[in-house]
């Protein structure tokens, strides 16, 4: 009997994934050469999971920022803001984030996932109610669990559970705080905002939007769903990364509230963890830049994802409900999704195995995530590896023996089962695992 | 003031319900052991309760919930807040 013996299932579940080839938890490339390639074992794979959305990761005036930034500032910072001090260039940051959300203040934090640890777990105290979407990440649960305030779940997308829930607090004393994201990460669709945001002003609640994978994605200035929804002025807290569309690592949250800034002697998360090195900093503030200086990025962006979405919908897959930079493929089984992913890596396209329970409708999918760095050639080529291996799997039929009821349209029957699940729920939150 | 004998009832009869449900099913019945729900299903099995019963389960209520009777004595008592 050791510590560890409580891990033995997932051991078993994680040795049975392996057994069926590759790790595909510890894929190590030899090299990434740029946003959309690396060589695994000396060949080139095209990366189609890494959320790299606008292919900043080597964006030149990104780099050579970080590198002077990074022989002017040193390696680290070695601590944390309120131990070491503030560098000027994260209250630069701080500021150039503020003017671009129209908000009084950012606070940085040194990952997307702390900034959720760090907020929810602050600004909601006991005695307080959370009320998060039910497939909310891992990062919003985890920061629930943290803090000392009520939490309830509603049901996925959907403001007339969540006006419900609302209702069944009527009169208990105590803040509400409703927390969604532009979108959610395993099946790329986006959240109801215009909606919710009706129901957080009928309530007198507060929002929290995270825009992890929506920043720099959505809205005409790129600043998310909260922007393209039209629903800014509803919403009181942003959460974001830097480590998808800005390329780089990090987090942050941006509020128009007075007292923000107290957070940053509350907040443990902020207070107790090294802040982001001058490199980051500099390499995220080009990005910001970058991002507003060319709106051609998201317009390519835009294009590949709809391209790859309606390739893989033309040949009969089961995807999300909606077109965007993350498309998810439905699989009929586990063993399916495993045989299908090694052989696409086999055939030189990488992308996300992602397994129950950390899927929605306890469906395993392969999660790929587009980008503006994406080629012609390499979405070509990707369609052209998964269409041949669905074939082979089964997962598709081959055009000669396709009947039409498997070609759906529009909101087809077999793609809404998947958009619309009768009981949803929540990809990698619960879960201590994703396995 | 709804009893809890009256949700165990309920419980039980949603719960036989389920695909994988044991032939015996009662106040006593683990949820997550006995009806091989793993964290999420019983997350979402506890949204269908709530509905039912119009009522909310806070999530940290959840973490001390191990029976349907554990569960049937917390929507009592949320109902008669």
């Amino acid at each position: 009997m050791t510590i560890l013996d409580k891990f033995q299932p997932l051991q078993g579940a994680y040795d049975a994934v392996r057994a069926a080839g590759q790790d595909p938890f510890t894929v190590c490339f030899d090299a990434v050469l740029s946003p959309s390639e690396a060589t695994l074992k000396g060949r080139r794979v095209i990366l189609l999971g890494t959320n790299n959305y606008l292919g900043l990761t080597f964006d030149g005036e990104c780099i050579e920022s970080a590198v002077e930034a990074l022989r002017q500032g040193g390696t680290g910072t070695t601590g944390s803001r309120i131990a070491n001090g503030t560098y000027d260039d994260h209250a630069v940051l701080e500021r150039r984030l503020a003017e671009f959300y129209g908000c009084r203040s950012a606070m940085l934090f040194s990952t997307g996932y702390q900034a959720n640890l760090g907020i929810l777990s602050t600004i909601a105290g006991r005695g307080d109610h959370i009320l998060i979407d039910a497939d909310s990440h891992a990062s919003i649960y985890d920061g629930c669990r943290l803090g000392q305030a009520e939490v309830i779940r509603f049901r996925h997308n959907d403001p007339d559970d969540l006006a419900r829930r609302l209702n069944r607090l009527k009169g208990a004393p105590g803040n509400r705080l409703i927390v969604v994201e532009g979108i959610y990460s395993m099946l790329g669709d986006t959240a109801p905002l215009a909606e919710i945001a009706a129901v957080k002003r009928e309530w007198g609640a507060h929002l929290l939007v995270d825009e992890a994978h929506s920043l720099g994605v959505l809205g005409r200035n790129g600043r998310g769903l909260v922007e393209q929804a039209g629903v800014e002025a509803d919403v009181d807290f942003i959460v974001g990364t830097f480590s998808k569309s800005l390329g780089a690592v990090g987090g942050f949250c941006v509020s128009d509230l007075p007292d923000f800034d107290v957070l940053r002697i509350a907040c443990r998360p902020y207070m107790f963890t090294a802040s982001l090195p001058p490199s980051v900093i500099a390499s995220v503030t080009r990005a910001l830049a970058r991002i507003q200086e060319e709106p051609g990025l998201r317009a390519r962006l835009t294009g590949n994802a709809e391209r790859f979405y309606r390739g893989l919908r033309a040949e009969g897959f089961v995807l999300g409900p909606q077109a965007g930079p993350i498309v998810s493929i439905r699989m009929p089984s586990t063993e399916v999704a495993i045989a299908f992913w090694n052989a696409l890596l086999e055939a030189g396209v990488y992308l996300n195995l992602a397994l129950p329970p950390a899927t929605p409708d306890n469906a395993p999918l392969l999660r790929s995530s587009v980008s503006a760095a994406h080629s012609e050639a390499q979405i070509g080529a990707a369609l052209a590896a998964i269409t041949a291996i669905g074939r082979e799997l089964g997962v598709v039929a081959a055009p000669a023996s396709r009947a039409e009821p498997l070609r759906p349209q529009g909101d087809g029957p077999r793609r809404a089962s998947m958009a619309a699940a009768p009981i949803p729920v929540a990809p990698a939150a619960v879960a201590e695992t994703t396995l | 003031m709804i009893r809890t004998s009256d949700i165990v009832d309920v419980i039980v009869g949603m719960v036989t319900a389920l695909p994988q449900a044991p032939r015996e099913v009662d106040a006593g019945t683990n949820i997550a052991r006995d009806l091989g729900l793993d964290s999420l299903a019983v997350m979402n099995f506890v949204m269908q309760l709530e509905d039912r019963f119009d009522v909310s389960i806070p999530m940290d209520r959840l973490a001390g919930i191990q029976t349907i009777g554990d569960l049937a004595v917390a929507i009592a008592d949320l109902k008669g807040r």
